[in-house]
Formats: C-alpha cells, structure tokens, sequence
C-alpha cells in the first residue's frame, strides 16, 4: 500500500503466488493468442488491400487441418488451465489441519471478526504470520462477501449458512479487506484491513486486549442459561453427549452420517429435527427466537472446547 | 397493390406454409412455456431435496379430494379438446362448438374447484402470510403450493379466453379451413396447461402420503 | 429521373405514407425495425447518462459527486438500461427486423403483427423501467441478488416489471426468427446458403426462447417475495439465496451469447464484404455459433465459484466455460482467414470490423481468466470482470452494432453517411474504448471491487485514466448520432449496392419497397458470390 501507482497486488499468504503463478500463464496463452491476432489482421490487411477498384478476394479453399489445429490447439491449453485452477481451488477452500478459528460475521455495513481464543474486533483481523487461519462466516442480513485481494482469497458470506475460507499469512504488514458482493448503500464502506504480525507481536496483542470473557467462556455461559444442560449434561440421556463433537462421524435417524462441523451444530441448535441423531426422540425444541448468528458463533466455539460432558451450572 | 395470396395471411405463399408456420411457432412457444414452469419446478425440488420430511408433512395438510377432482376435471377436458380438434378437421361446426365450449366449461369448473380449495385452505391458516398456521418450513411448502398453483390457474384462464375466442369463431362459421392450426395449436396450449397440472398434482398433493 | 422526382414518387417503405398512424400501425418488419432503432438510441444515450455520472464520481477516491444511494441507483439502471434495453434487443431488433426477410428473400417475417407486439411490449417495459427510475430508482444492481433485493426500499418491483414485460418481448421475437427462418426461405435457399448473419440470428433466437423464461420466474419469484413474503429466498423460512442466483444465471449467461452472436453475424458480413472474399470455413462459423448457443446454457455457475456452490459442481462449471470459447476462436481463426488473399478496403464498417476483431477477441481471452476457478476467486467481483465484459459487450457487439449501422444505413435510409468523420469517429471510439476500460484490467487484479463509489486512494490514477478514456469515448458515440441524423437530410443518394456486396438485401433499391422483392428471387448459389480473382 506505498506507492501511488501499484500495478500488482502483493503476495502475502502462501497461495497468492501459486495463484498469480497461474495468472501469468493464462495471461502468456491470451498475450500470444492476441499477439497472434492482432498480427494476422494487421498484417492482411496491409498486404492485400485492394489495389484496384475491381479486384476480389482469391477464392477460398477449405483447409480442415487448420480448423483442426485451431480448434486442438486452443483446446488443448485450455484442458491445461481448467485442470491447474480446478487443483488449485481444491487447495484454496481445503483448510489444512491445525489452523487458528476465527469466526466472522458480516453484515450491513461492517465485519466483526472473533477469535476463538477471545478478542473480537471490528473491520480488523490481526493474525500471527505463518499460522493457517479458518475463517467460519456467515451474514446476519444480506449476502456479503470476504474479500483479501493481497491472500488472493474470496468467499461470499451468505445469510443462513456458514461458509469457510482460510489463508495463511506469509508477510507482516496491513492488507486491504473489501466486501465484495454489493450489499446496499454503505458497501463501499465494508472496508477494513488484516493485519499479519510477528508471533510475538500477536501474543502480545492478545495479551492485551480487551477484557471480558473469552468466546468459548460466552458461550458456555449461554449454554447454561438457555437451559442446554437439561438434556445434554452429565448423566443425562434425553440428548446426545457433546464431547468431543466436532469431527466425529455421527449417525442419523435416517441411516445416513454425517461429520458434525460448524454448520452442522448450529443447523441443530435453530431446526434440531432437520438431521436428528439415530436413537434420540425429536423433543428438542428450536432455539430460532432465542439465539442470534453472535450467540450461535459462541455456542459453536464453546462446544469445540468440550473434552468432557458438561455439567449443569447455575447461572446468575 | 395488395400482395396477399388467395385464401392466405401475409406473407404465407399457401395455406401449408402458414399452417406450419403457426405450429412451429406453438411448439417453440410450449418450449419457452416448459423452461418457464421449469425454473419454479426445479426451486420447489431444491427446496424440497432440503426440507424433505417438513415438505412431506405440509403436503399431507392439502385438500387430496379436491386436487384429485381436479385431476380428473382437466383429464377429461383434454380428451373434450382432442374431441373438438377432431369436429375441426372433420368440418363439424356444431360438434367443434360444443366441445370448445364443454372443454371451457371443464376448464371453469377447475377454477372454480381451485378457489373452494383455496378458500379451504385460507379457512384452515394456509395463506403464507402472518396468520400461517404452521412451522416456517411449511409456510414455505405453501408459498411454493400458491405460486405455482396460482401461475397455472393464470394459464387456464387465458386458456379459457381463447376457447371462447375459438368458439365465437366456430359459431359465426368463417372459413375454417385455412384456420385449421389455430383449433390444432390452441389444443396444443391446452394439453401443455393440462401437463403441468400432471405434474404439479404429485409434486404438491402426494408427497409422503404412503407413509 | 431526376433526384427530386425520384424522391416524391412512392415506392419505398418510408414514403409509401407518411401518416403517423402508418407507423404505429404498421406491420412492415423494416418499420418496426426503425420504431426500435429510435427507442434503442434513447435507451442507450440514457445507460450512457448513467456511466458519465459513474465515471465522473470515480476520479476521486472519495464519495463526493453523489449520495452513496444515488451512486448505486446509477449502476444498477445503468445495468439495467443498458443490457435489457439497448443490449439484448441491439442487432436482433433492428437489423435482424430489418434484414432476415430480405436476406433470406422473403415479404415479411412470418408473424408481422406478432412483430409488432414485440415492440410495444419492448416499449411498455421500457416505459416502466424509467418509471422505476423517475419514482425513485433501484439499487440491487443489475444483478438482483436475494436477499438484498428483496429487501431492499427502493423501486425494486417496478423495475422487475418493466424487464418481466420485455422479457416477452424477447420471446416472441426469437419464435419470430426461428419460423421465419425454418418456413420463409425463398426457393433454392437451403440452410448451408444462408448468410452467416442469419444463421448467428438464428442461434441467437433459440437462447432468447428458451432461455429468457428462467428471468421471468426468477423476477416473479422475487416480486412475490417482496410483495407477499414467500420466502423463497429468505433462509430465516427454510428458504435458500443461492436459488436465485442459480435462476437469474441461468437466464443471464446465455443472454451474454445473446449479446454477442448477432455481433459475430455482422462481423461474417462485413467482413466478407469488405475483402471481398467467400469467409472461411463457412460451415464451421455456423457450426459455431450453434455451438455457443447450446454450450451456452450449461455453464451459468462460472458466475457463482466463491458464492457457496459446491467445489464439484464448480469444476464442471469451469470446464464447460473453457469449452465454450473454443467455438468463439474459431470464428475468429475464420475471419482472419478470410482477409488471407482478399481485397480489402478500409471504409468505415470495415474499420469497426477491424475494431471488433481486436477487441472482442481481448475480451473473449481474458474470459479464460475467469473460468478458470482459482483465479476466478481472486478476480471475481472486481473490475477485473467490469473490463472483461465491457471489452466484449462494448468494444464487440456495440463496435458490430455501428459497424452494421454504418454498411446497412444507405439500405436503410436511400443515404450515404459522411465517410470522412464516420472514419475519424471509429478512431476515436477505439482510442476512447481502449482508454477506458484497460486500465479496469489492472485495477481489478489489484483488488478494487465492483459497485465501489469510494475507493483506496492508490487506485486513482487507474480511476482517472478510464474516466478520461470514458469522455472520448462518449464524443465517438456522439458524433454518428449528429452525421447520421445529418445525411437523412444532406447526405448523397445511395444506390441498391453500394458496396458492391453480394445478399439478397442487396438486390432491392435503397431503401426497399414495402414488400421487398416483386417477384420472389431464386437462389441458385452459394452465398458470397464475390467474383473470384485468378492469382498467377
């Protein structure tokens, strides 16, 4: 973000030159397509330009080779091309393991970003340099979208979903973060940054931030105070037990499974008969009126901290 | 310096280019028609792939008799239309009249059976709006249930004014011949209209009844 | 006979009666195509008002000339404007009214009051779309995304209505053209004689039939959703946004084709023309274009990679969007190949000819950009894909589009256009193109997303470079519109052929007469009869 002219965005995580390497190569095919192109016409057009006022063209023999060769040819990169986005966006929405969670929420007109470890902040991401971030989003209103042009990453931000992205910063310093899906009258003001810093820096940071209890502590609170332990504590059986949930292989009533993930904790917690676990009766009742997207991100970031099943509280 | 052939609209040359003509057009025009229910067919399939017990439940909660009635109504009325098609080639005036008129009356008679069931169903709090008795999945299920009822309905009524145009036609005895594809094409509109319900019948009323 | 007798006796369509009810009333395709070349013209000035005020507020980085509000009401309508009402009727509806019955021999289309209607309707949803503007606007975008438009405050469902009304006009006018082309031939015209431009009206009739019906649904589902609550859309009702997107795309990725192959059309015309010469691989560019319409439909989800739609519906997405360039290569490839050994001479739709070439072959290339997924998630939403689509809507179809007003005007008008200013207002309209929508390349790799009025202050230079591009351009565009209203008065008399071009519209006076041929022609040929020149 120095100089006034910047014709190239900077590379600051560790796909972002895998994808400009990808770039350049597509831009070297449409440079010599172009270059070819342009060269033709050009050059045809200078060399037979009509010369008298009667003249023709001269007369037109098919050549399937070349009809060939210009449908092989191009075909051919283009099975290229297809194939190295296709892997490369396999990697760009596949989050390696051990990644610090962030959970974003989006919605008109601002980002509020909260760590898993804690802080929040709003319109400003700091991160440790070369650590992998997985970022948990989702919209309290309209379809936004998260946008780190110097990471090369992209996700729309959908109401009524969680989608995820990741990235892993490879420099320190402050990057550009737009919304990039046009969501009303202050989309150009969705803006913010990410800030990549030393390890240290960024433990320091978090040391000092702000006080308050920390995501998961909220949402164990809220656990406890919308009565979850009831049916989900120690020694009860009216739900299933909720240790260690995340990434275990759960049946379902319907004989299918499926991996619980973030997605699939908050479906539960606002339309819990939509995929019922096998062997439970559908008695918990939607929790849609009571909970908002900040209360789910809480509950989620709480529920990955259980190792054990939790116990019932009173709450004040 | 009129330059229509005898017997022929312009700009046909004969009478069988211009029924062709008219045909074509029918056919591209029932395309146009199918992509258009398509797009709600297929969001009502998405939906549904999603919400599928929901869907089945609020399925249950439609008036069976009335849809299959319905069913049978518009069955018949595309077998009274095939019927008056056939007076129109054989030259029948009067037996084309009657069975335009008895497929329009077949017709109303389904519209008429369609808004009992939706005076049935606003009775019973199945109007999606704020008095919806029901879970929002279901409120959902009966959005879609309106909209694409509602759109069929509005279909069979311009299928209904177009009979009537038709036999107003018939009655007055004008040339018949070179008209011949507008009795075919309209029949065509018809049994399109008539298709739809076929398949909105199942999609709508059935869903989850063996349970 | 001298010019002024000439001009009082009535044997062309425009004087055969001047009567406005002549006019209203009329079912002379070549009249209707002239009732929609006035309505386009000032449908395409009013989308162009928009971009003016756009640019003029993006040489700042701040948001000072207008209100955000206001500025998102300027892209929306000028989206709006411009795609539904200048771009996708553009060709079709004026040359294509005007020419697909003298090209193929014909006295009419096959539905000449069916014609008709489809130009009120046009202008019923014309009417309603400025309604929408005038009672306040819209601010959605173009694009009408849910949640948002549903919403959103703002003349959303007058403004849906008005594209729902000209979607049937879009309907009728391409089961027009595809009968018409099927059932109205003249004897001996068999398809493989057809003029390239009929065939590229052809494939694009069959995508506006049968692809322009998912609009309609789409834009009544969101007007239903608006005005009774469906929640359709809404995922706090079980309902999901991501259908929208999957409708609205499905309808608007063809229509891009739609946008483009009448343009390909002209291009095989003027070309052939203009060198003289039979194209290239005849059969291959009609092959094409019918393969752009078919593949055309099956890649609307290039458009959604990073919105939520599963990574392996994405990857067949991406494929198929590669696929679908290969056609648009080969015609190119032909139109090179055909100025190979011709005689080519440099009269201004010439010149556009060259312009489209150039341009529209960029803007196709950088297309691979964005089928590509991985780069796609990192260019997607800029002005990367801004630059991408004007280069093909705008430096091709509306280059193709003045390329076909200036070859077709003496048909059209019995007048020859200025030469002079007609060659130096294509110069300045490619100089301003370039000017203006280059730099959106660059500016779009970097991160600046679309729909921004205020911006990052390092973008400006780029933002200034395109806005000043932007006012030449709109002098290139200004200047036909004053020579050509000056040659209906001022302008040399045109003969029936002019450019000495081969095609059946070329074998009536300028202009025709009302029903084009007094006796139905015979063809016996192969198209592009250019007399073929021996080389030692």
């Amino acid at each position: 973000m120095d100089s006034d002219l910047p014709l190239f965005p900077p590379q600051a995580s560790t796909l972002a030159p895998d994808v400009d390497a990808l770039f350049f190569f597509i831009a070297t095919v449409v440079v010599v397509f172009a270059a070819l192109v342009f060269t033709l016409v050009i050059v045809f057009a200078v060399r037979y330009r009509r010369r008298s006022a009667g003249a023709s063209g001269a007369a037109v023999q098919p050549n399937y080779w070349l009809e060939a060769a210009w449908i092989g040819i191009p075909l051919a990169l283009c099975l290229v091309m297809f194939a190295w986005g296709a892997r490369l966006y396999f990697r760009q929405v596949r989050p390696p393991a051990d990644v610090l969670d962030v959970y974003v929420l989006g919605r008109q007109w601002m980002w509020k970003l909260q760590h898993g470890e804690g802080p929040s902040e709003i319109n400003e991401l700091h991160v440790p340099v070369g650590r992998p971030v997985r970022l948990t989003m989702t919209s309290q209103d309209v379809i936004h979208s998260f946008f780190v042009p110097a990471f090369r990453l992209k996700m729309d931000v959908v109401p009524g979903r969680y989608v995820n992205a990741w990235f892993q910063g490879t420099r320190t310093g402050q990057y550009h973060l737009f919304c990039a899906e046009y969501c009303g009258t202050k989309h150009s003001g969705m803006i913010g940054r990410v800030i990549v810093m030393e390890p240290a820096d960024y433990e320091r940071w978090l040391a000092g931030g702000t006080s308050g209890p920390g995501l998961a502590a909220a949402g164990e609170r809220l656990f406890q105070s919308l009565g979850c332990a009831t049916c989900h504590a120690e020694g009860q059986s009216r739900g299933p037990t909720l240790a260690n949930l995340f990434g275990r292989s759960i049946t379902l009533r319907d004989g299918s499974t499926v991996v619980a993930d973030e997605a699939y904790v908050r479906e539960s917690i606002l339309d819990p008969a939509a995929r019922l676990v096998a062997g439970f009766e559908p008695v918990m009742p939607s929790y849609r009126a009571q909970v908002n997207e900040e209360d789910l991100i809480k509950l989620v970031a709480y529920l990955k901290t259980l190792t054990a099943p939790p116990e019932t509280r009173s709450v004040k | 310096m009129s330059d229509t052939r005898a017997g022929v609209a312009f700009p046909f040359d004969d009478p069988l280019q211009q029924r062709e003509a008219a045909t074509l057009g029918m056919w591209i025009f029932l395309a146009a028609e199918l992509i258009f229910f398509g797009g709600a067919f297929v969001c009502y399939a998405a939906a549904g792939y999603v919400h599928g017990a929901d869907f089945a439940r609020a399925s249950n909660r439609t008036t069976l008799p009335l849809g299959a009635t319905n069913t049978a109504v518009l069955l018949t009325s595309s077998w009274t239309m095939a019927l008056a098609v056939h007076s129109a080639h054989a030259g029948r005036r009067r037996t084309l009249l009657g069975f335009l008129l008895l497929t329009a009356a077949l017709g109303a008679l389904f519209l008429a059976l369609k808004g009992t069931e939706y005076v049935e169903d606003f009775h019973q709090g199945l109007l999606p709006g704020r008095d919806f008795r029901g879970s929002g999945v279901e409120r959902l299920f009966f959005s879609f249930y309106f909209v694409m009822t509602g759109i069929h309905a509005l279909h069979l009524v311009i299928g209904i004014a177009l009979l009537l145009a038709l036999a107003a036609i018939a009655w007055r005895g004008r040339r018949p011949l070179p008209m011949m594809n507008v009795f075919e094409n309209c029949g065509l509109y018809w049994h399109f209209v008539d298709i739809v319900w076929i398949f909105l019948f199942p999609l709508l009323y059935l869903r989850g009844r063996h349970v | 006979m001298t010019d002024a007798a000439h001009a009082l006796r009535p044997d062309n369509y425009l004087n055969v009666d001047y009567r406005p009810r002549s006019w209203l009333l009329t079912t002379d395709h070549k009249r209707i195509g002239i009732l929609y070349l006035l309505s386009l013209t000032f449908f395409f000035f009013v989308g162009g008002a928009f971009a003016v005020l756009m640019r003029l507020e993006l040489l700042t980085p701040q948001g000072d000339l207008v209100q955000p509000e206001t500025y998102n009401k300027l892209f929306t309508m000028h989206g709006i404007v411009m795609v539904f009402f200048f771009l996708v009727p553009s060709i079709p509806a004026v040359f294509g009214n005007f020419l697909l019955p003298l090209m193929i021999g014909a006295r009419d289309v096959a539905f000449p009051r069916l014609n008709l209607a489809s130009w009120y309707i046009f202008m019923l949803g014309g009417l309603f779309t400025l309604g929408s503007v005038i009672t306040g606007g819209v601010d959605t975008g173009w694009t009408f995304y849910t949640p948002l438009s549903s919403l959103s405050g703002t003349q959303v469902t007058t403004a849906a209505t008005g594209i729902f009304i000209m979607g049937f006009s879009s309907i009728l006018t391409g089961i027009n053209f595809i009968v018409t082309t099927h059932k109205m031939r003249a004897p001996g015209l068999t398809w493989m004689r057809l003029p390239l431009f009929v065939w590229s009206l052809y494939a694009t009739a069959i995508i506006l039939v049968l692809g322009t019906p998912a609009l309609t649904m789409a834009l009544t589902l969101v007007g239903l959703e608006r005005i009774f609550g469906i929640g359709i859309f809404n995922p706090a009702m079980g309902g999901d946004p991501l259908l929208f997107q999957h409708l609205f795309w499905f309808y608007s990725h063809p229509a891009v084709y739609v946008m483009i192959l009448p343009g390909m059309g002209v291009e095989s015309e003027l070309i052939t023309c203009f060198a003289r010469r039979r194209p290239f691989g005849y059969s291959f560019i009609a092959g094409a274009s019918l393969a752009i319409a078919v593949l055309g439909f099956l890649v609307w989800g290039h458009h959604m990679f990073v919105s939520g739609q599963s990574a392996y519906a994405g990857m067949i997405f991406s494929l198929l969007s590669f696929l679908v360039a290969i056609p648009s290569g080969v015609k190119v490839f032909a139109w090179a190949g055909t100025l190979f050994r011709g005689a080519i001479s440099y009269e201004t739709p010439m010149l556009y000819a060259f312009g489209f070439i150039g341009l529209f072959t960029i803007g196709g290339l950088t297309g691979l950009f964005l089928a590509s997924m991985a780069v796609d998630v990192h260019v997607h939403d800029t002005y990367f894909v801004v630059a991408h689509f004007h280069y093909i809507m705008v430096g091709g179809m509306v280059m193709a589009y003045l390329g076909a007003m200036h070859f077709w005007w003496p048909k059209m008008t019995g007048r020859l256009y200025p030469e002079g200013w007609a060659r130096l207002s294509a110069l300045i309209v490619f100089i301003g193109f370039n000017l203006t929508f280059f730099p959106q390349f660059v500016l779009g790799y970097l991160g600046m997303p679309r729909r921004y009025h205020a911006y990052p202050a390092e973008f400006q230079v780029l933002h200034v470079l395109s806005s000043a591009g932007a006012s030449i351009l709109g002098v290139g565009y200004l200047l036909p519109l004053v020579y050509f209203l000056w040659s209906l008065k001022y302008g040399k008399r045109a003969g029936a052929n002019p450019w000495n071009a081969a095609g059946l519209e070329w074998q009536t006076p300028s202009p025709p007469p009302p029903h084009n041929f007094t006796e139905t022609p015979v063809v016996t040929e192969e198209p592009y009869g250019y007399p073929v020149e021996q080389r030692g």
